[in-house]
């Protein structure tokens, strides 16, 4: 049982509003993807080879771009210098300060990757978010955990970083006894998860939303009535993409941002 | 929908399939070394190169702008000096003229002097010359007469001119000492 059967209705084309047939409304299963091939019991799956894809093309745009790089830049090299620069300046630097420039390529790295996997969505025939496969983001997440926890702990010792992770400054005594299980579970056990969660789910809602509407026009469209639902259905199909354009930018910056932030507290003098 | 909910059964989409997390964490991590470990630093160090090289323009232009800056100045006060120069040359030239002209003054006042004493030297000297002619004159005049009225001549040079200029001196004298009142 595959992806491809369950949609198989769809793609016969025969399934229309006034034709007796119920609408096939997709749902999880648009996440599910069986291996393309498998080696040696190691499934390889759609997300997975865009998920190539898309470092491929990274790699690519920015060897392109940086390669050899000029003084006087060509076309290509300014754009990447552009986008290095947004996220030099706008994020790392933002928000860690100067301090920040040893995160500067994690940071774009990560920024650059995620956001073409978030573009995916809207590539012809890739048509998926990779980031909305939980694997992912949670990738990353951990990556930004393991980042900001070691740096905690490298710089404050075991106990600063401890302090420096749970003991919010200025805050009166009685506070604490609340605060700070609160601060160590949320800065701990949280940040990872809602980092991850959020990239997650704003990229599956998004997808969702899209595919609903997409299959609603094919659905709709039928010699009658219809035809005008299945227009309207095809023209809020065409504003979600464009607003998906939007939230696929957004979400990479937010992590990107929030990463940033979780590693600027973790650099933050002992108070 | 007994399919979709079937598949849907055993499918928890927020719980990470270890394979997928591998191949992202592969994928992420090779993208994250080519370009922390060669690609960035190279566009950071052309970035540093622009970055000196645009300072090293604003420097070179301030210098530009200082040395400009500078040789107004030179100029400005070489032109003063100048000025000053000539002012200094043209009153010199005016006090050299006035000088000059008073000098000028000073030699033809003296010319002048020299011209009036000459004409007053040669009057005299004219005087002199028709006093003593006249004195001749007037001494033959007086003696022929004198002679045509006494009829006796009176030939004798000698006693003639000492009569005569002695007459003459006389009224030299009276005139002198008539003037020497007069003043």
């Amino acid at each position: 049982m595959s992806a491809d059967q369950l949609t198989q209705p769809l793609a016969s084309g025969g399934c229309h509003l006034f034709s007796g047939c119920g609408f096939p409304a997709p749902g999880l299963n648009e996440f599910q993807f069986h291996p393309i091939f498998t080696v040696a019991g190691f499934g390889f799956n759609k997300p997975m080879l865009l998920s190539m894809i898309c470092a491929l093309l990274v790699i690519g745009f920015f060897w392109a771009a940086f390669a050899k790089p000029k003084v006087l830049p060509g076309k290509l090299q300014l754009v990447g210098e552009i986008g290095y620069d947004f996220v030099k300046r706008a994020i790392v630097f933002e928000n860690i300060g100067k301090k920040g420039e040893k995160y500067v390529p994690m940071m774009v790295s990560i920024f650059f990757f995620v956001w073409i996997m978030n573009i995916m969505s809207v590539i012809p025939f890739a048509q998926f978010p990779v980031t909305a496969v939980i694997a992912w983001p949670a990738g990353l997440a951990l990556v930004c955990w393991l980042t900001y926890m070691s740096l905690t702990f490298k710089k404050h010792g075991f106990v600063g970083g401890l302090k420096n992770l749970c003991w919010p400054s200025g805050v009166p005594g009685w506070v604490m006894f609340i605060l700070v299980p609160i601060e160590f579970f949320s800065n701990i056990f949280v940040r990872p998860f809602t980092l991850a969660v959020r990239a997650f789910a704003n990229m599956f809602a998004g997808h969702l939303l899209i595919v609903v509407f997409s299959v609603a026009t094919w659905y709709l469209l039928s010699p009658s009535l219809g035809a005008l639902y299945g227009t309207t259905s095809f023209v809020v199909t065409l504003g979600l993409t464009a607003f998906e354009l939007l939230v696929q930018f957004l979400q990479a910056y937010i992590f990107v941002t929030l990463a940033s932030s979780y590693i600027a507290g973790a650099l933050e003098e002992a108070h | 929908m007994s399919l979709t909910m079937l598949a849907a059964e055993d499918f928890n989409p927020l719980i990470p399939k270890t394979p997928e997390l591998i191949i992202g964490l592969i994928c992420f991590f090779v993208v994250f070394g080519l370009l922390g470990k060669k690609l960035l630093p190279s566009i950071e160090k052309v970035l540093a190169e622009r970055r000196d090289q645009i300072e090293g323009g604003m420097e070179r232009a301030e210098a530009a702008q200082a040395e400009a800056q500078a040789l107004l100045e030179q100029y400005r006060a070489e032109l003063a000096e100048a000025r000053h120069e000539a002012a200094r040359i043209t009153e010199h030239a005016r006090e050299q003229g006035a000088a000059l002209i008073g000098e000028m003054r000073e030699e033809g006042q003296r010319q002048r002097e020299a011209i009036v004493a000459a004409g007053h030297a040669q009057i005299e000297a004219d005087k002199k010359q028709a006093t003593a002619a006249l004195r001749q004159d007037v001494g033959s005049l007086a003696s022929q007469l004198a002679s045509r009225i006494v009829g006796e001549s009176l030939e004798d040079h000698a006693r003639q001119s000492g009569v005569i200029d002695r007459f003459l001196g006389d009224l030299e004298a009276k005139a002198d000492a008539s003037a020497a009142v007069a003043k």
